[in-house]
């Protein structure tokens, strides 16, 4: 029995396929993994700044905040619309396009593939993290982490799911890219990753909230941290806007496809 | 040398040719650069409240720190993204082999061969910024001054280049790390904020082994009359230092290369 296309060995094979794929680029991974240390960055100046009192993470509960915030990202991070973009423009989407399986679930794949490769990188910078301020170590309960899990892997559809209705605009214009650079800007200083939501004026906070930026890194990164946070506002807002990309990404794919004429013609 | 110097105006005046072909990125480009400038000055006003300061540094010095940042990272957009970035293209598809063979020099085919634009406005905002904010900070204006701010920029400008260029060369063996240099990106944004921001061990890492104070805190001091001669030539024997380095290992990788197919 298929599901959206998917049964079983569907999964198995693709998931198997695309993981062998990414243990090939681990070195670039590896790399990957390393670039994203911007939050002990921001960690360092927030920890000895005159502003620290006012962000309510006292003590080691900002060390952990930010190695949360790191975490996430590294399970988080999406990447669909430039594969997407060169597998268009070098026609090797179109064998694609015939398969009988829908080719997000491709990528997708690729995805979790890579995230599963980058596990090992990103445990061994917790690692030096836990090393440096041993202060900080900490285990989150056992339903703490799987709250904190389920809250990134969501947070990981949202990012997917908007990728892909850039990735999707493709199909019309060479600029796609350049518009995923433009929202990736508002990402970058809203989700939480350079600086907790508390730090913003309220004003800011309550624009934020509105956003999906928050729901991105903010939200499950408190969760990994043991930070108090409204788990049902959370959640309902991570699957709102599942709710409301998902259905955009297919129309907009669906009629993307019809106008797709391949590579050359 | 003249026949450098005509090569030199041959590569950008093509360059920016080819980039007036495509004006809507140039509309994109703007827009990217006022949202990531405001972002920033907003992050930097979250560490400002009533007499609050980060790391000694008041709210209009560190908008120079923050202007300085800028210039370099427009600098990156227009001169070294697009031509260090293309290295391990070149070493991947074997177009090295091409370049190696021009009678002008690879090093200087590969650092000068294109320029981006793009990176014009930001580099504009970024000095904008840093005059906008010296003037804030009480600094006059002299001369040597601006003799002085100048020499800095180019120091902070080679030193960058030769760290760049350090990471790219390093594709002759590793021709899959071409990522190497988002870790370098990443590490540089450090110099957002000034130095005495970071805790002391940091502080000696952005000093010492990647030269980020150089690039925005010690300039941004010299202006402020803070720190003095001694500062200055310290940052132009480690450009001219860096310098040296990238080209004797570039020379030393070179040994190395045997072309895409071999």
């Amino acid at each position: 029995m298929r599901i959206f296309g998917l049964n079983r060995r569907i999964i198995r094979v693709l998931l198997g396929s695309q993981y062998a794929h990414m243990l090939e680029y681990r070195a670039e991974i590896a790399l990957w993994a390393l670039s994203g240390v911007l939050p002990f960055i921001m960690l360092s100046v927030w920890s000895g700044s005159d502003a620290r009192s006012g962000l309510g993470l006292d003590g080691v509960a900002l060390d952990r905040y930010f190695l949360s915030a790191f975490l996430v990202r590294q399970f988080s991070v999406v990447w669909v619309v430039y594969a997407f973009e060169e597998d268009a423009l070098l026609g090797r989407l179109s064998p694609y396009l015939l398969q009988p399986l829908h080719p997000l679930w491709r990528y997708v794949a690729a995805h979790l593939g890579e995230q599963l490769t980058r596990l090992p990188f990103a445990a061994l910078i917790a690692a030096v993290f836990f090393a440096v301020r041993p202060q900080a170590f900490w285990l989150p309960s056992l339903g703490g982490f799987l709250l904190a899990w389920l809250a990134t892997w969501l947070a990981f559809a949202i990012a997917f799911l908007f990728q892909s209705l850039i990735a999707a605009l493709c199909f019309w214009s060479e600029k796609a890219s350049a518009l995923e650079r433009l929202q990736f800007i508002p990402f970058l200083f809203l989700s939480g990753l350079l600086a907790p939501l508390t730090a913003f004026p309220p004003v800011l906070r309550v624009l934020a909230q509105w956003t999906p930026f928050p729901y991105l890194i903010d939200f499950p990164a408190r969760i990994l941290a043991g930070q108090p946070v409204d788990l049902l506002a959370g959640f309902g807002a991570q699957l709102a806007w599942i709710a409301l990309l998902l259905p955009l990404v297919l129309l907009l794919w669906r009629a993307g496809v019809r106008r797709y004429s391949a590579m050359g013609a | 040398m003249g026949r450098y110097w005509r090569t030199l105006r041959r590569f950008w005046g093509t360059a920016v040719a080819v980039q007036l072909e495509y004006q809507a990125n140039v509309l994109i480009e703007l827009l990217a650069v006022a949202m990531s400038l405001s972002g920033s000055l907003f992050l930097l006003s979250l560490f400002y409240g009533p007499d609050q300061t980060l790391g000694g540094w008041s709210w209009a010095q560190a908008l120079m720190v923050q202007g300085l940042y800028t210039v370099f990272d427009g600098m990156a957009t227009t001169w070294l993204r697009p031509n260090l970035g293309a290295i391990v293209t070149h070493v991947r598809e074997g177009t090295l082999d091409f370049v190696l063979l021009k009678p002008i020099d690879s090093q200087f085919w590969l650092s000068l061969r294109t320029l981006s634009p793009a990176g014009l406005p930001e580099i504009g905002l970024g000095l904008g910024l840093l005059a906008w904010g010296s003037h804030q900070a009480g600094v006059v204006f002299t001369l040597s001054s601006f003799f002085t701010v100048l020499v800095m920029l180019l120091a902070g400008g080679l030193i960058l280049y030769s760290l760049w260029f350090l990471i790219a060369a390093t594709s002759i063996w590793f021709v899959k790390t071409w990522n190497a240099t988002e870790v370098l990106r990443a590490l540089l944004a450090s110099g957002r904020y000034p130095l005495n921001a970071y805790p002391p061990a940091l502080r000696l890492l952005f000093t010492l082994v990647l030269p980020v104070a150089f690039l925005t805190t010690v300039p941004a001091q010299v202006l402020l009359g803070e720190a003095a001669a001694p500062m200055l030539s310290a940052g132009l024997a480690l450009a001219v230092l860096f310098f040296a380095a990238a080209r004797a290992f570039w020379l030393f990788a070179l040994r190395f290369y045997t072309s895409a197919s071999s």
